[in-house]
């Protein structure tokens, strides 16, 4: 499911069939109410490190700062019932502080930067065409536990668990190294998704200039899944040997996820139909059926001490890399992908002007907040405990304000903004101070050397 | 430009004889004959390559088809006169493509395809004199740095199918650029990426190149549209701005965004019309929304625009797909929140465009996901699949044997061609290209065989 999170634009909504799906205030163990949404954006939505974060230094003082950075991002707000407003803009922290508080919108989704204010549109289309356009937009990744439906028995559609929920810490492993190694990128936020997936927000300069076409090569370097409904073989690699990209992630994080705990955690090979699943992957039907044959006559083997799963796995790797032919040795390779490689959504990723939901929103159907992820140590995330605004209600009634705090420190959401300043925020503003500096610098002496000719 | 010029010499002398950046505007008189004639030629060779390239047709095949397109279309008789045949041909198509976005477009894609593969049957030497003509600002890693990541440059050549065991040597030559300049590359995943940079081999320049001479083309088409719209249409009234004018409907298909007055269709007939005259891959939308009452957005873009270009009115659409939706998700919400998706496609709402229906080339190079039934089935479906899917057509025995063979070869279009002829048991000489053109050649042939019989 996307939709519910993002949108893409062609200057209207696209809203997709989820058909289930619609903002709705739900009724949640926790109770989530519009009256606790109101308490949370008064007390503890941490505005001014939103502010600080989507200005990339353009806030501060320095000559290089574009005091318009801010004021041309579109933020949008969704109500009850999908109601959307869309390009809003504010042109400081305030601005947005104050409108956030009281439109007490049930989602807010940040979008790109544009050529001009977004809310005064109107107003500029009239002095020429195509005048408002996105000019800079982060790059971003969005992951949904859905589009996993066809691997995971434990839960389906909107639910997860623990479970099925490390395909998503093996999603993030893959692409931040991808994205930090390869494509040489730094400042990169991952965001719980509220319910069942992961955003990433990928926000380098260099990221955030991207054009549609660049976005797109990168979205298809890491697109390995292929094919709707109608391919039954989705995974296809070719060639020799993997791409190193693809040869890595498989080495140093698939395999040993699909060997040790997916395999026996979604008893892949334990029935007939989800082992039947498996050996449709296999091109060359007589191993199949032979496999199958195998399996079926000793249904509950009788070396019972193994774990069935495992057993049958190792028959049929045995059997694929024993084989002469070539195309069955990647065999195996292609089933560990089609099980646990990421599935993005990248159509997302592929354009600028596609909105995603801000981090600190609270998904109104969990209740719980879009809290940050640390990727170095996101096997120790579980979105079961994500802070919930209910939760955070509670701490902030059961202590007391101390004259130096934030309300904020006094609940488990203290955690979650202290590393989302000090492991992403501070880091992203220090290398946009140099960047600008440079940037300043160079020009200073570029108009120097125009004066000397 | 203008037509006759002369105060500069005929390109540089420097320049390769063979590919020109066209830089400037030829400096020769141009009759006006050859005005229209050199562009006609050119837009031929544009034309064949954009056939080539929807039909999935792979570099090597590229590379034959537009070496042969070239030497049927742009050879002069005299072969002094090939370069300025080339440039002013060149030029005056940009005249003709830099009025509207999607004309730019359009000509930017087919013009960097042809400088692509143009360069790539160039000489290595006069490949280098074309590289430094660019002045990229690219440098060779050193010995000390290939050896760093050689074993990872080998497993990129291999993973391409490029080298089979050969060791790459220090002689391939590696450069080192942004992976932003090389998007084709990293799409592929043809290079090997390393903190943001990308290792591209001397044989992959080319992306390079191309990426340069697409982004200056880019520029050119948006300053000649200013000057196009600023002085010269006017200026050209009489005598350019016709034939510039005619150029650019004349070879880019007919325009199925507003269906032919004649052709209005009703709701009841959309079954009939569906099982009679619906090119497989409308037909498995339908079906599978018939079937689900549900299809995604992709789905949901690729048959609403197809109906309407067959001639569904907005009102029997908005019927139509409520009819189905509603089963699923109920009345309401589909009044919330598809309908208005469905107004927009036919201009009704936001910025108020007439969308136009997909093309053969557009649903191919589409990538269905988890869920998707969009695409093109002859490109999209497994063999199983499609195999079962042309039997419900009504298509057997040999013909399929016929289609899944050009499938094999990804000439989809021709798959599909040949799906028609089947099903209509007449040729079809023209070629699929659009899925509309495939509704409305069948209505004709439907429409004349009830006429005889009646």
């Amino acid at each position: 499911m996307t939709k519910e999170e993002t949108s893409f634009e062609r200057d209207d909504m696209q809203i997709d069939g989820h058909d289930t799906e619609r903002l709705q205030v739900g009724k949640i163990p926790g109770g989530f109410c519009a009256e606790h949404l109101k308490v949370y954006y008064g007390k503890l939505f941490p505005y001014a490190d939103m502010y600080r974060w989507l200005s990339y230094g353009n806030d501060g003082k320095h000559p290089a700062c574009d005091h318009s950075y801010f004021a041309r991002r579109e933020i949008s707000y969704t109500f009850e019932n999908d109601i959307f407003m869309r390009y809003q803009s504010f042109n400081n922290a305030s601005d947005m502080e104050n409108s956030i508080r009281d439109k007490c919108p049930l989602k807010i989704d940040i979008g790109p930067v544009y050529s001009v204010e977004p809310s005064k549109r109107h107003a500029y289309a009239q002095s020429g065409n195509n005048v408002f356009v996105p000019v800079e937009r982060e790059l971003i990744f969005d992951i949904d536990m859905s589009d996993y439906d066809d691997v995971r028995y434990c839960c389906s559609g909107a639910d997860v668990c623990l479970d099925c929920w490390p395909l998503m810490t093996v999603a993030i492993k893959v692409l931040d190294t991808a994205l930090r190694d390869d494509f040489g990128f730094n400042h990169i936020l991952w965001v719980y998704s509220g319910r069942r997936g992961v955003h990433c927000w990928v926000c380098d300069g260099r990221a955030r200039r991207l054009s549609n076409e660049q976005r797109s090569s990168i979205a298809d370097y890491f697109r390995v899944y292929k094919g709707g409904e109608n391919n039954v073989k989705r995974v296809n690699l070719t060639g020799q040997v993997l791409h190193p990209f693809l040869a890595r992630s498989y080495t140093n994080v698939l395999k040993g996820f699909f060997e040790e705990k997916l395999l026996t955690v979604q008893n892949l090979f334990a029935y007939e139909e989800r082992s039947q699943k498996v050996l449709e992957i296999i091109p060359d039907e007589s191993i199949a059926s032979e496999l199958h044959d195998r399996w079926q006559g000793n249904r509950r083997s009788s070396i019972s001490k193994e774990d069935v799963n495992v057993v049958r796995w190792e028959q049929l790797k045995h059997v694929l890399q024993s084989g002469k032919q070539k195309g069955l040795r990647r065999c195996v390779e292609e089933i560990v992908f089609t099980y646990t490689y990421p599935r993005l959504d990248v159509e997302v990723s592929k354009h600028m002007n596609h909105l995603l939901k801000a981090p600190f929103c609270v998904h109104p159907k969990t209740g719980r907040v879009c809290v940050p992820i640390d990727p170095s140590d996101c096997d120790n995330f579980d979105p079961t405990t994500a802070p919930t605004l209910s939760e955070l209600l509670e701490e902030l009634n059961n202590s007391m304000r101390s004259e130096s705090e934030e309300e904020w420190e006094r609940t488990s959401l203290g955690k979650s903004i202290k590393f989302f300043r000090s492991s992403f925020l501070s880091p992203l503003l220090k290398s946009c101070k140099e960047e600008m500096e440079n940037l300043y610098n160079s020009k200073a002496k570029q108009s120097k050397n125009a004066l000397d000719w | 430009m203008e037509i006759v010029r002369s105060q500069r010499k005929v390109a540089d002398a420097a320049a390769p004889p063979g590919l020109s950046l066209y830089r400037s505007a030829p400096a020769v008189e141009v009759r006006l004959e050859d005005f229209e004639l050199y562009s006609i030629h050119r837009l031929r060779v544009l034309q064949g390559i954009s056939d080539g390239l929807s039909r999935g047709k792979k570099p090597e095949e590229m590379e034959k088809l537009v070496k042969e397109l070239w030497r049927t279309h742009m050879r002069h008789q005299d072969p002094s006169e090939d370069m300025n045949k080339d440039i002013i041909s060149h030029f005056v198509l940009r005249l003709v493509y830099c009025r509207t976005e999607e004309l730019r477009k359009w000509f930017l894609s087919m013009e960097t395809a042809l400088f692509r593969y143009r360069f790539r049957l160039e000489s290595p030497e006069s490949q280098r004199t074309l590289m430094s003509e660019f002045q990229l600002p690219y440098k060779s890693i050193s010995h000390a740095e290939f050896e760093a990541v050689k074993d990872k440059l080998n497993q990129v050549a291999r993973s391409t199918g490029q080298l089979s065991n050969a060791l790459i040597s220090i002689n391939l030559c590696y450069m080192q650029a942004p992976f932003e300049e090389v998007p084709d590359l990293v799409a592929n995943r043809r290079v090997f990426l390393l903190k943001g940079f990308a290792y591209v081999a001397m044989t992959q320049v080319v992306s390079l190149v191309s990426t340069h001479f697409r982004s200056i083309v880019s520029k050119a088409l948006v300053l000649t549209n200013r000057k196009w719209t600023s002085t010269i249409r006017d200026k050209e009234k009489n005598r350019l701005t016709p034939i510039v004018e005619a150029l650019s409907t004349s070879y880019l298909g007919p325009d199925y965004s507003q269906p032919k007055d004649f052709s209005e269709i009703s709701l009841k007939d959309i079954d009939r019309l569906a099982n009679s005259s619906f090119p497989l891959c409308m037909r498995h939308l339908f079906d599978k929304l018939r079937e689900n009452h549900h299809l995604k957005h992709g789905g949901r873009m690729q048959l609403g625009l197809f109906l309407k270009g067959v001639g569904l009115r907005l009102e029997d659409a908005l019927l139509f797909w409520k009819s189905e939706f509603s089963q699923k998700v109920g009345p309401e919400k589909f009044d919330k929140e598809y309908a208005y998706s469905i107004r927009h496609n036919y201009g009704k709402e936001g910025k108020r465009t007439d969308y136009t229906p997909y093309s053969c080339q557009k649903i191919i190079s589409s990538t269905p996901s988890v869920g998707d039934h969009h695409g093109c089935p002859y490109r999209h479906f497994s063999e199983e699949n499609l195999r079962a899917a042309l039997g419900k057509m009504g298509v057997g025995g040999r013909s399929v044997d016929d289609i899944l063979d050009k499938v094999r070869n990804r000439h989809y279009q021709i798959a599909c061609t040949l799906t028609f002829e089947a099903i209509h048991a007449a040729s079809c000489d023209t070629g699929i290209n659009h899925p509309n053109q495939y509704f409305d050649a069948s209505q004709k042939i439907l429409q004349n065989k009830s006429q005889t019989t009646s």
